[in-house]
């Protein structure tokens, strides 16, 4: 009896997170192509609902209703379990940020390492869809997605250590909790930078959506599927540009810490200010979709290798020199 | 105490099951995503017995990295079904006497290994991390890895750099003919080096080769 009830509250948490997850999913959708339409001088999507508000789940509703095609040369199983892979990878990463002090669902010793691992598992949506989809232009998408995933994730994960040398631990909370007196979006500021640009590229999203590129190879990996599977694929693309934003609040800008911790501001609750930071990268991330021209597939290459790579490991190696001179390694417990 | 059991069994049922089935598949890239399953089970095993940063690294450097690439090859290499003809076919083959050879030296190498155990005390020194409250085993493993085992961390540091270096020369060739961008003389490019403004009287032409 006594394990139901635990198993009733993870269950009531998880849902408590998942479904304002996919809600948020929705309104972002909507936000991107909004943000889209006015740097164009459009208006975007503005008729459904107030300002256009529900044309996602409009869409959503269209995606559910329309009848999903499985190609008869194609890897049938795979190619239905593609899709699921993507969405439970993205929303699986939700388990351990902490959207407040205490709003976290699973607070692990190395909560950091969990989400660079399912992220890393990430690829394999994409390369099971395109693969077994048995056709070019899919294959030849998931193929570049899984090289550009593969490289932008080192240079990510390099600029993780450069945080985790400046918090002394993998917890996401602690890490948020050492950015009390200085975000380190401060001292570590190129590294913001590249996490950022890193980040774009990670989640496959302009200028760096060199798999799903529709001038070449129609629509990537997405391309044969169709209804629900291919909502599924755009849910968990979305999902994960919405952790990648997540994660880049709590490692740069201090994540549910208020700006300064005067008065009025810190009356307002964490999950406040970390949503306010989430939106704030994502309009960064919808600004950069309408204003900046695609990449070409070497220059992505060799920013990744050549430039993000080797000046990220400087930077480690000069922000250890600076903490271990000025002698402001963090304590580790021992 | 039960829970724990069941989270054991049940991931070391899929650990063994896919384990098997990557030999047994037929489809090679079934049998890459069956080894995929098999390295989850056993970081998840690993995170069980609360070595989570194992199974977190498990995670990322087997499943994220090695097994990409193995997909990749396979994938790429078009040998995705592999009609197992050897084995069942009239003509002889040197494959099955080799992998027996190998798999009975393996397996005596697990027998002596496994027999050896009780006694581990007498002739290795490893020293055992010792736990206190509030001291996770990332620092734990940091403690031991860059102060004791520093020589040996170098060291396969190094030979990880030199099977890197062995693979890209092995691989690289240097083709004649590429038209490389080179981005400094792109970007160095005056209007002086590429326009020339000629006054061109009407009537007369001009030769551009002067």
């Amino acid at each position: 009896m006594e394990s139901l009830i635990v198993l009733y509250n993870e269950v009531y948490k998880i849902l408590f997170l998942l479904i304002p997850i996919l809600v948020s999913v929705a309104m972002i959708v909507w936000f991107d192509r909004r943000v889209w339409g006015f740097v164009q001088k459009r208006k975007g999507p503005n008729v459904v609902g107030p300002f256009g508000l529900f044309q996602t789940l409009a869409d959503a509703l269209k995606y559910i209703f329309k009848e999903i095609i499985i190609p008869a040369s194609s890897n049938k199983v795979i190619f239905i379990l593609a899709p699921i892979v993507t969405m439970t990878l993205a929303l699986s990463a939700w388990a351990v940020i902490p959207l407040s002090d205490k709003m976290v669902i699973a607070d692990i010793n190395v909560g950091i390492l969990y989400i660079f691992a399912i992220s890393s598992l990430g690829v394999y949506g994409i390369l099971m869809g395109g693969w077994a989809s048995n056709s070019k232009y899919p294959f030849l998408g998931a193929v570049r997605s899984a090289a550009q995933m593969v490289s932008y994730e080192v240079s990510i994960g390099i600029i993780i250590i450069n945080v985790l040398l400046c918090t002394g631990s993998l917890n996401l909370s602690e890490i948020v909790l050492a950015q009390q007196n200085l975000w380190f979006v401060i001292p570590l500021f190129p590294m913001f930078v590249i996490f950022f640009i890193s980040a774009l590229a990670e989640t496959n999203r302009p200028p760096f959506d060199l798999p799903e590129a529709e001038a070449e190879l129609v629509a990537g990996y997405q391309t044969e599927y169709s209804g629900m599977m291919y909502a599924m694929f755009w849910l968990g693309e979305y999902a994960n540009i919405l952790l990648m934003c997540a994660l880049g609040s709590i490692l740069f800008l201090g994540g549910w810490l208020s700006p300064i911790d005067i008065y009025p501001l810190n009356l307002i609750p964490g999950a406040v200010w970390m949503i306010i930071k989430i939106l704030i990268l994502f309009f960064m991330f919808a600004i950069i979709k309408a204003i900046v021209p695609r990449y070409r597939y070497d220059q992505l290459m060799r920013l990744g290798w050549k430039v993000f790579l080797p000046f990220s490991l400087i930077y480690v190696v000069l922000t250890a020199s600076f903490l271990i001179y000025f002698d402001l390694l963090p304590n580790t417990g021992n | 105490m039960i829970a724990h059991a069941l989270f054991f069994y049940f991931f070391s049922i899929i650990a063994i099951l896919s384990a098997i089935m990557v030999i047994v598949s037929r489809n090679t890239v079934h049998a890459v995503f069956f080894l995929i399953l098999d390295f989850i089970s056993i970081a998840s095993l690993f995170i069980l017995i609360g070595a989570e940063f194992l199974g977190m690294m498990m995670i990322i450097v087997y499943v994220g990295a090695v097994a990409v690439l193995f997909l990749f090859v396979v994938m790429l290499l078009n040998v995705s079904e592999q009609k197992l003809s050897w084995f069942r076919g009239a003509r002889k083959t040197k494959h099955i006497p080799i992998g027996l050879a190998v798999g009975a030296v393996i397996l005596l190498e697990l027998i002596v290994v496994v027999g050896g155990w009780k006694y581990r005390d007498t002739f290795s020194e490893t020293k055992f991390l010792n736990f206190e409250k509030d001291f996770t085993n990332t620092h734990a493993i940091g403690n031991v890895m860059y102060t004791e085992y520093i020589h040996l961390f170098q060291i396969s540091g190094l030979i990880l750099l030199l099977s890197m270096i062995g693979a890209i020369v092995l691989t690289y060739r240097k083709r004649e003919g590429v038209k490389r961008q080179d981005y400094f003389t792109q970007v160095g490019r005056e209007r002086e080096d590429s326009i020339k403004l000629v006054e061109v009287e009407s009537g007369k032409g001009i030769n551009l080769d002067d």
